[in-house]
């Protein structure tokens, strides 16, 4: 469907006119619209999550049976490199910021984010790093000194492998600043009247706090990524020992990043589990101020305990037990949050649906990860397990049996609202029986192997240190998550090959997206709700008699029907959809992005390649910024 | 660049304050991280270089500080800009933008100048710490000016084809928070690399 017609402001039109497609190719490229770019970070992260998955099945396979020959040691370098960084930057950030970008203006009443094109700048920027990055295995090289990228080895080892690491981190670094500022700003400023703080779902909560924690962290690692880029590029000393530098300031740099990141990564899946809980367990979340106040106290103390990755390094004893202290005192807000779940499961109605038992593994084995790490605070425990596969295990459990488990509740969750159909809930609870016996079989042993004395990152090991055994069930394991993620590969596809089948509110939920169909249409509320309390929704589905019992609010009663029926997706054709202003599409986000991964490979090949690429950046922003609104 | 948001200006906001003034102080207070950053690894490799030339060797203190005038004196042009378009006072608003895109320009020359002076004496990039972690902090600084002028120019160009009219107050006041907080900076910047000495 090219453009039928020119807007009102056609007078100004010629090559700036916004496009206008509703349907078809170029209408993805130039969307707006929140909730396509959300749908469009999903896919994308969800693809990423396939091409981890698959450089993880090699390394387990390498590492099956001792002195495997399956991966030369470069191309194992490479593999568990881009394993960690496809995960954390490519995966779990990309796909937590689809929900976001998704339900954030659902949830707090608004038509979309305060900056739409910005936003569509942000997923393309994202893409283009994580193409930029991948680019790596055809030009040369991929990534290939870890995820942590630690100096000397990412500064002095030839070829260009982690030059793609620190221009691509620096392209989806952009992506994750724009969009903090621009989710941060529409939660504290779009909320719907009377959507006070504290009204907000405590997803709206954990989205603002990590908008936060992205702000203030993101910068940090730009710095250390641009010192990095230039010990590689232009001969500077920032990493050098021997011109007087000091490779440690790389780990401060990476881990004053990297460890708010860990709450970046965590805290939206903590966030889901909250929304999921209490509508499964018919009862509201135990201590809401609690787990608000216990979100932002994990936000604030993340930034005070980035040295304990680096206890072997060599601080003194003196930092050391500070920064000792100050992750056991991070555990308590966490461990505050583990208690209000289960209070919040206690005497609950439960409905054991499958984006429950999701949430509830996440309970479980998130404690697991919780408790290994606390054994990471206590120093001299922490000297023999640095670099060993208990570390693996360990973050294995808080990032794959934690965010990603929360994350897929949130699928499973959420589907229905977002494509109108149901995902099929045998086929989910075989996807999740599966993913929770794989996942544990894989991480589970690797505690062990870790305090035998395996080794990380190594590519190969000998038979006479005893760890075959164990290494084979990871593997195992390994290969049974994949199966469980082909599962779920499968129930997706089966959802789309049935009629939309989805109502507005199928859950019974608590919040303000089920008030509106499944899919919601193009301008979200044809009125903007009035909210009078938390669990809005809920509020005017049920009312509470003396005594404390619950019932239904007569039909009919103000809000009870949603402002459309279901398997509506009318796109913003509703019969009193008219009217109602949305903003224009527009070509120049993707036309700024399209500059970023030209700017960095003329860094790592020919300057004019960059000259280019800076030439295409300025045409976008000024497109943009010239461009007629559309009324 | 400041200008692409407008789009929910007008719009009633939960906190009263205009998006793009929310987003603007987010910016900024993430920029602060950014060169709170670079000055820490300044700060962290001064007098570490194994080799000359030293900072004492190389600055020129009252070059420098006239620059820096220069620099602190485009705040106060700035600051007249935003006064007259809040009066409606187009001309006038171009007047003092272009002064303040100036001041911006001959603060970079002089920083130019100013490199090359240092480079013909000695200093490179990769000729020792200082070099290193000098030319990253000042050249990040001096960037960020750049930035700003465009932003400047492209106002006074706006102003001309009738997208900034008296309407758009916001636009400059956008611009000048970033040019204000550019200029704070380089006080910070100007005191700890030029005037503490390194005492090596």
């Amino acid at each position: 469907m090219a453009s039928v017609s020119v807007p009102a402001e056609g007078g100004r039109g010629g090559l700036l006119r916004r496009p206008t497609a509703t349907t078809g190719f170029w209408s993805w490229i130039t969307t707006v619209d929140h909730k396509r770019i959300g749908i469009l970070y999903g896919i994308t992260a969800f693809a990423f999550f396939l091409i981890g998955g698959i450089e993880a099945l090699f390394i387990r396979l390498q590492l099956a049976q001792p002195n495997g020959t399956i991966l030369s040691a470069s191309t194992y370098n490479e593999f568990f490199t881009m394993h960690g960084v496809t995960m954390i930057f490519l995966v779990v950030m990309p796909l937590s910021a689809a929900f976001f970008n998704y339900f954030i203006p659902l949830q707090i009443g608004a038509r979309d984010v305060a900056f739409p094109r910005l936003n569509a700048f942000t997923y393309w920027a994202f893409l283009a790093g994580g193409l930029f990055i991948y680019s790596g295995f055809f030009l040369g090289g991929a990534p290939n000194g870890g995820w942590f990228g630690y100096a000397p080895l990412s500064t002095v080892e030839p070829g260009n492998n982690m030059l793609f690491y620190a221009l691509g981190l620096l392209m989806t670094g952009i992506a994750s600043t724009a969009s903090a500022m621009n989710l941060a700003v529409t939660i504290i400023n779009m909320r719907a009247p009377g959507m006070t703080m504290f009204r907000m779902p405590v997803f709206m909560w954990m989205a603002l706090v990590v908008q936060l924690l992205l702000a203030f962290a993101l910068p940090i690692i730009t710095v250390g990524l641009f010192q990095m880029l230039f010990d590689r590029r232009f001969g500077t000393h920032f990493f050098d020992p021997a011109a007087g530098g000091d490779p440690v300031l790389w780990q401060h740099m990476f881990w004053l990043f990297g460890h708010p990141e860990v709450y970046i990564l965590v805290l939206p899946a903590m966030g889901i589990v909250s929304e999921v809980l209490p509508v499964f367990a018919r009862k509201p979340l135990f201590g809401y101020q609690f787990v608000v106040f216990s979100g932002i106290a994990i936000g604030f103390i993340g930034f005070g305990v980035w040295a304990h990755h680096m206890f072997a390094v060599g601080l003194g004893p003196v930092a050391n037990t500070a920064f000792g202290i100050s992750t056991m005192i991070i555990a308590v807000p966490t461990g505050v949050k583990i208690f209000n779940w289960l209070g919040t499961l206690w005497k609950g109605d439960i409905r054991f649906t499958t984006p429950m038992l999701f949430s509830i593994a996440f309970i479980a084995q998130f404690v697991v990860g919780g408790l290994s790490g606390v054994t990471h605070a206590v120093v001299p425990a922490d000297y023999q397990q640095t670099d060993t596969y208990y570390i693996v295990a360990h973050f294995h459990y808080v990032l794959f049996g934690g965010a990603i488990f929360g994350l897929f509740s949130g699928v499973y969750y959420w589907w229905p609202k977002v494509f109108g159909r149901m995902l099929d809930e045998r086929i989910g609870k075989l996807n999740f029986w599966l993913m929770v016996i794989g996942f544990n079989l894989t991480f589970g042993p690797m505690h062990i192997l870790g305090l035998q004395g395996m080794p990380r990152r190594i590519q190969t090991y000998p038979a006479t240190l005893g760890l075959g055994v164990w290494n084979l069930v990871a593997t195992i394991g390994a290969f049974i998550i994949a199966t469980s993620v082909l599962i779920f590969l499968l129930n997706a596809i089966a959802s789309f090959r049935r009629p939309k089948d989805a109502t507005a509110d199928p859950w019974d939920a608590r919040t303000l997206e089920w008030s509106v169909s499944s899919p919601p249409p193009a301008y979200n509320f044809e009125e903007i709700p009035v909210v009078h309390s938390l669990d809005e929704l809920w509020h005017r589905k049920y009312a509470e008699r003396e005594g404390g019992v619950v019932v239904p609010v007569p039909a009919g009663g103000a809000g009870t029907e949603p402002t459309h029926g279901s398997g509506g997706g009318q796109e913003g054709h509703g019969p009193s959809g008219h009217g109602i202003h949305l903003p224009g599409q527009s070509y120049f986000p993707f036309v700024a992005a399209l500059g970023l991964p030209l700017i960095g490979y003329g860094v790592i090949f020919h300057l004019w390649i960059a000259v280019a690429g800076v030439v295409v950046m300025l045409a976008g922003v000024y497109g943009w910024a010239i461009e007629p609104a559309s009324e | 660049m400041a200008v692409h948001t407008f789009e929910s200006e007008h719009e009633a906001t939960s906190t009263g304050l205009p998006n793009t003034k929310l987003a603007m102080w987010l910016f900024l207070a993430s920029d602060c991280l950014l060169f709170g950053a670079l000055i820490s690894s300044y700060v962290l490799y001064r007098g570490s270089s194994l080799v000359g030339p030293y900072p004492e060797d190389v600055f020129d203190i009252p070059y420098t500080s006239v620059s820096s005038f220069v620099l602190l004196a485009s705040s106060l042009t700035m600051v007249l800009a935003l006064a007259a378009i809040q009066r409606a006072e187009i001309g006038r608003m171009r007047v003092w933008l272009l002064a303040t895109a100036l001041l911006g320009m001959t603060f970079v020359g002089g920083q130019v100048y100013e490199f090359t002076t240092f480079y013909r004496e000695g200093l490179a990039l990769s000729t020792n710490l200082f070099g290193t972690t000098f030319y990253v902090l000042t050249g990040f600084h001096g960037t960020h000016v750049g930035v700003g002028i465009l932003m400047l120019l492209s106002l006074v160009s706006m102003s001309f084809t009738g997208r900034i009219t008296p309407r758009d107050t916001m636009a400059v006041e956008l611009v000048g928070l970033y040019w204000h907080f550019v200029d704070i900076v380089w006080i910070v910047i100007f005191t700890v690399v030029y005037l503490i000495p390194t005492g090596k």
